[in-house]
């Protein structure tokens, strides 16, 4: 698709588009974090009922899971005649695509929590709620963070994908160049949303770290659920 | 202070009883062990207590309070509770762990470092490892943790299911020793569990055995148990060596010394001689003004006008009055002499014992 001909980038394109560049990464995050937000919004609750009421996980983890095996470019076009070319048929999409792995490390995080601890916080008097809240949370949060550091590095891949509808953040340069041939577009779409990526991931880290500072002397682990490298998932 | 009358319990899904009407009196400040092997319901037991486990029939008081009468959540405040995996919280340092109680209790701060201070004292905990997380503790100090935090709002009553099964021998000895000393001074309730027969005999005030299915076999204080075993079972899980069991639990000094061969260490050798023939032994102990130094034998006295002129030898282990009858016959059969010595405050010399004094003390009981 790159046209051979062109020189790879042209800096003074880039320089002179300061601001273009700037207002679509604006975008992109607002995109990805009101997809993450709105995700945790909906997940977390689900997950909390999921995981007191076992037999409402299999239709729930099944639906979303549903969701998420369909294809984005997909799903924006069905969603076109609904919602139009608009932010809410883009955070839909993306919103939808959350669902599972929040859903699904949170309840991994939620049934990791060891039993005696529960039995233990039980005998001493914790109510449901406080259990819930001031036990199982705080030790399901490492399971949970990871869910969205998964969910938060797969919407802003996903997000160049709704440049199809155009509110695609910095995907929107990689269609303009792929339309126009301009190799210095595809790149700096590209590169910019793989750096927002690994940022994003690095931050959530780091952030994680302070927030479990027990998790890192070796307490209770969980390994996340990361949809891709379960058998059976085609890549949304 | 807690009381179970007909208790059963039957577990949704299985035909037999867990516990079968058992009924048991704990009285305040006592110890009692609820031991037996594993599917007795003991655990079951003492989890009805705090409501962890609903009973089916019965009722259970605790203070004279109906437990099913109150919320299960006052009720578990109230009552100190240890698990044998502690079941600390990862999450909460040490202090924070001891201060679950104090908290969801909503005292204040300055109360609840106090307190947390002041059972980590107790518990001979380093006052270096408040801000330790669980996972960073040895598996002693987790059992201590444990327990401190079951102390924290000094509840009357304490369950604990096996509380030092987690850690090696010698560790268990040294909780126990330590929490039998802090029992000592608190006088809790306590509903202890455990499988181990030892582990019983030596922290009960009273024991109780159950058999399969919650059936109480026998509930006595250890000595009796070992003493005059209800039944065939009992004396089965009780096991062997009931004799030496027994002597653990009696002191040298609900039995009495005897008078043995004693001469003073400026004595002359034919007064030593003499000493021995009275008591038919071909020894003596030797004392300084009362104080114990040693012995000597006959041989030892040949051609020497004086004990000062012969250096004494050392017991190689004595006893003192505090001291269990196991621990004589343990200094009986490793000093050279066939008795033990039986010391006291400032190693006064107060008598000896011998084998047969101990067993005609088992046999006459």
């Amino acid at each position: 698709m790159i046209a051979l001909a062109d020189e790879l980038i042209r800096w003074d394109w880039v320089f002179s588009h300061g601001q273009e560049i700037w207002s679509r990464f604006v975008q992109h995050v607002e995109l990805t974090v009101i997809a993450v937000g709105v995700g945790l919004l909906i997940s977390f609750p689900l997950a909390i009922v999921a995981h007191r009421h076992r037999f409402l996980y299999t239709p729930i983890a099944w639906f979303t899971g549903l969701l998420y095996t369909i294809p984005s470019i997909a799903l924006f076009v069905i969603l076109l005649p609904i919602t139009g070319l608009s932010y809410t048929t883009a955070e839909i999409g993306l919103v939808s695509y959350t669902l599972l792995i929040l859903i699904r490390n949170t309840v991994v995080g939620l049934s990791g929590v060891p039993e005696d601890v529960k039995e233990a916080a039980r005998g001493m008097g914790y109510t449901q709620r406080e259990l819930l809240w001031r036990v199982e949370l705080p030790l399901a949060l490492p399971a949970i963070m990871a869910g969205i550091r998964i969910a938060v590095v797969s919407t802003i891949g996903l997000v160049t994908v709704a440049a199809l509808i155009g509110r695609g953040g910095l995907g929107q340069f990689i269609l303009e160049g792929l339309q126009t041939f301009f190799n210095t577009e595809i790149l700096l779409g590209a590169v910019l949303s793989v750096a927002l990526a690994l940022a994003a991931d690095a931050a959530l880290l780091g952030a994680q770290r302070v927030l479990t500072p027990w998790s890192r002397t070796g307490g209770p682990r969980t390994r996340p659920f990361i949809p891709w490298k379960k058998p059976g998932f085609p890549i949304g | 202070m807690i009381s179970l009358e007909g208790v059963s319990k039957q577990f949704r899904g299985s035909r037999r009883l867990a516990v079968s009407n058992l009924s048991l009196e704990i009285s305040e400040g006592e110890t009692v062990v609820l031991v037996g092997p594993s599917g007795c319901g003991k655990t079951t037991t003492m989890r009805m207590i705090n409501r962890l486990i609903e009973p089916s029939a019965g009722t259970i008081l605790v203070d004279g309070k109906d437990v099913m009468k109150q919320d299960p959540v006052i009720l578990r405040r109230g009552i100190g509770y240890v698990i044998q995996s502690i079941g600390l919280l990862p999450h909460r340092t040490v202090a924070q762990n001891i201060a679950t109680v104090p908290k969801l209790a909503d005292w204040d701060d300055r109360r609840i470092d106090a307190r947390v201070d002041e059972l980590m004292e107790t518990f001979g905990l380093d006052p270096e490892l408040k801000d330790r997380y669980p996972s960073e503790l040895s598996g002693g100090q987790r059992q201590r943790v444990g327990v401190a935090r079951a102390l924290a709002v000094d509840p009357p009553v304490m369950l604990m299911d096996e509380p030092f099964a987690a850690v090696d021998p010698i560790v268990r000895a040294r909780l126990q020793d330590e929490f039998l000393g802090i029992q000592e001074r608190l006088r809790k309730t306590i509903v202890f569990v455990t499988h181990d027969i030892d582990e019983a005999i030596k922290m009960a005030d009273r024991i109780a055995i159950l058999n399969i299915g919650g059936i109480l076999e026998q509930y006595a204080p250890p000595e009796e148990i070992l003493r005059a075993p209800a039944n065939a079972f009992v004396e089965d899980f009780v096991g062997a060596e009931r004799g030496l069991k027994r002597l653990a639990l009696i002191k040298v000094a609900e039995i009495g010394v005897e008078e043995g061969p004693v001469v003073d260490r400026e004595a002359s050798s034919e007064e030593a001689l003499r000493v021995m023939e009275k008591f038919g032994y071909d020894w003596a102990t030797v004392v300084d003004e009362g104080r114990l130094l040693g012995w000597v034998d006959r041989g030892s006295l040949d051609g020497r006008p004086s004990l000062a002129d012969v250096p004494p030898r050392r017991f190689s282990a004595y006893v003192t009055a505090d001291s269990s009858l196991r621990e004589a016959l343990d200094a009986i059969v490793t000093n050279q002499t066939n008795v033990a010595v039986v010391a006291g405050d400032g190693d006064r010399y107060l008598g000896i014992l011998t084998v047969e004094r101990i067993s005609q003390e088992i046999v006459s009981s």
